[in-house]
């Protein structure tokens, strides 16, 4: 039974704080129709700035708060690269990832650094404040608010005036000029958002498991797409749910199917093809209820947002 | 002074290239304020051309355009759209399809002012927004919750046109925006935009492949053909003008494309 709660409660947490870079994915992604594979290379660039931070004894909040403002000045570089010097989306997230492996390379100064010892957000400040019984959850409730606050961040967002904007861009670029507004700012700024989800959660990431690997962002892109597509076909039919709801969802359950593979024994090292398996299952399942609803939509599935 | 003049246009593509291809040469063209321009011409005579040069789609060769004594040669689209209204032939282009009709309405709502964090829609205008709807009878009024990609194109059209002329705007350009539309249709979208256009006194430059449209429509006609202003009848001229004048000119045209 323990076994069972550890389990679950290390999906949770793990689907959590990688929902919060799933959000990320869903605004580059979804909104902005960006395929932004810069966040393969944001997620460990968040966690490389978090872990120099705190074994400086940085206060950890606030190593946080720099790590998403570094993923959105990264997002910057792609969006400038893509929208002021003509290179098309893919390439400019590649070229922003590649250079960031070596950026990373440089703040971490090592491929592994540990931050064993040092304050985090999970054992310092206010969480203190709940009763030493509690111990064991301290993890598992700050995620929780943190991706609850962040979801919550995204849709009070996305309905302002600029939020708005957003996501008319994605939607019809050509409505944003004839609103006279710069349509490729529009975009930068939606990737500048998007990367600084994506740094934060690889801050939170960094906090929770006490080290900054070099290779941890790969294949973060392709979590988050499936996170933002498993969530959107599996949820759809829930009314109620907003988009966002439904992406930090997908992430939980997605981290529940690599957890199930594994304790059924999988080999580790098999983690990402049982990711690109488990991605190409919910893409194909998603197209099939798009056929059978006959239901259209831009981004090749059934669903529609709803903010 | 004419509110709109193109003074002047060289407009080469591919200059210096095998493909150099010179649509425009010294071409004048000046609009006065509340004139409503149709502008007629054969395929690839330069009637889109013409609509992005002023747009600022595409930049002149040679030549100065000015608008309103200003000229707005350096100013790109989106700065342009400040004071031009476009609609397209596309009915997907004048909204945003994930959006409802609402949301749209109030992003084109507050076109000219800043887009920031304050909240989006303002709920106190939803009345204001379902009477302007029900100007386009269609019913939209009670759709203003539904998302936008799923109306027709028809009413996507008018509601195009409708959020396209919502703040003020000194030009509304219209490119072939009823080609896409069945006739009937069509006809409901231009005596919509003729409403609107009185209404607003808009000035305004129309092309359309519609011959009857330009002859029933307007109070100025041009055709265009290899990049001139072939026939150009305003007022009375336009008025005298028929139909039948116009495909007599038109198949003169393409004798001598020799087509
Ligand atoms: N980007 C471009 N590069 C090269 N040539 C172009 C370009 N755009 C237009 N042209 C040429 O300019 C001429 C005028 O084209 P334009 O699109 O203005 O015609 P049009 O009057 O709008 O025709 P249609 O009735 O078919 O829409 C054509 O010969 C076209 O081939
Ligand atoms: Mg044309």
């Amino acid at each position: 039974m323990d076994v069972l709660l550890e389990i679950f409660k290390g999906i949770l947490e793990q689907g959590l704080i990688y929902s919060i870079m799933a959000l990320g994915v869903y605004i580059s992604y979804h909104i902005l129709e960006f395929p932004d594979l810069s966040v393969d290379g944001t997620f460990p660039f968040g966690a490389a700035v978090t872990a120099m931070l705190l074994l400086k004894g940085v206060n950890p909040w606030l190593a946080c708060l720099a790590a998403a403002a570094c993923g959105a000045a990264a997002g910057l570089v792609t969006g400038l690269l893509h929208v002021r010097l003509k290179i098309t989306d893919l390439l400019s997230g590649i070229l922003t990832m590649t250079g960031l492996w070596s950026v990373n390379l440089a703040i971490a100064k090592t491929s592994l650094l540990s931050t064993f010892g040092t304050d985090t957000i999970f054992n310092s400040g206010l969480i203190t404040l709940l009763p030493e019984s509690l111990a064991s959850w301290y993890v598992l409730i700050v995620v929780f608010v943190l991706a609850m606050l962040m979801k919550l961040l995204l849709d009070w967002y996305l309905r302002t005036k600029s939020g708005m904007l957003l996501r008319a861009v994605g939607d019809n670029a050509q409505l944003v000029t004839s609103l006279a507004k710069n349509a490729g700012s529009v975009k930068i700024l939606g990737l500048v958002i998007g990367n600084g989800f994506t740094a934060f959660a690889g801050a939170v990431l960094c906090q929770q498991q006490k080290f900054f690997d070099v290779n941890m962002g790969t294949g973060m892109m392709v979590m988050g797409l499936a996170s933002v597509i498993i969530g959107m076909t599996l949820f759809r039919k829930i009314s109620f749910l907003k988009t966002s709801t439904m992406v930090v969802l997908g992430a939980i359950f997605y981290k529940a199917c690599l957890s199930a593979a594994l304790n059924l024994g999988f080999n580790p090292n098999y983690l990402k093809l049982i990711m690109t398996v488990i991605f190409t299952v919910a893409l194909v399942a998603n197209n099939i209820t798009k056929k059978r609803e006959g239901g259209s939509g831009r981004h090749g599935y059934a669903a529609a947002a709803k903010y | 002074m004419a509110m709109l003049q193109l003074q002047n246009i060289d407009m080469v593509f591919n200059p210096g290239t095998v493909n150099e291809a010179a649509i425009f040469r010294g071409f004048e063209l000046g609009i006065e304020k509340g004139q409503f321009v149709s502008v007629v011409g054969s395929n690839g005579s330069g009637k889109t051309t013409l609509l992005n040069l002023i747009c600022g789609n595409l930049n002149p060769t040679k030549g100065d355009i000015v608008l309103e004594g200003k000229s707005i040669l350096k100013m790109a689209e989106h700065q342009r759209a400040r004071f031009i209204g476009r609609v397209f032939q596309d009915p997907g282009k004048g909204t945003s399809p994930s959006m409802t009709i609402l949301e749209n309405m109030a992003l084109a709502d507050n076109k000219g002012k800043a887009y920031n964090l304050t909240r989006g829609v303002n709920k106190k205008r939803r009345e204001d927004y379902r009477a302007q709807l029900e100007q386009l009878q269609l019913g939209l009024e009670d759709k203003l919750d539904v998302q936008v990609g799923s109306l027709s194109g028809g009413q996507r059209q008018a509601l195009s046109l409708l959020i396209c002329t919502m703040s003020p705007i000194q030009l509304l350009i219209l490119d072939e925006h009823t080609a896409a539309l069945d006739p009937k249709t069509s006809e409901n979208i231009m005596i919509l935009t003729d409403k609107l256009v009185r209404e607003k006194g808009l000035t305004t430059l129309m092309v359309t492949h519609n011959l009857r449209f330009a002859v029933q429509y307007g109070n100025r006609l041009i055709m265009m053909d290899k990049g001139k202003a072939i026939i150009d009848a305003a007022d009375d001229a336009k008025k005298a003008l028929e139909i039948q004048d116009l495909v007599k000119t038109f198949s003169e045209i393409s004798i001598e494309m020799g087509n």
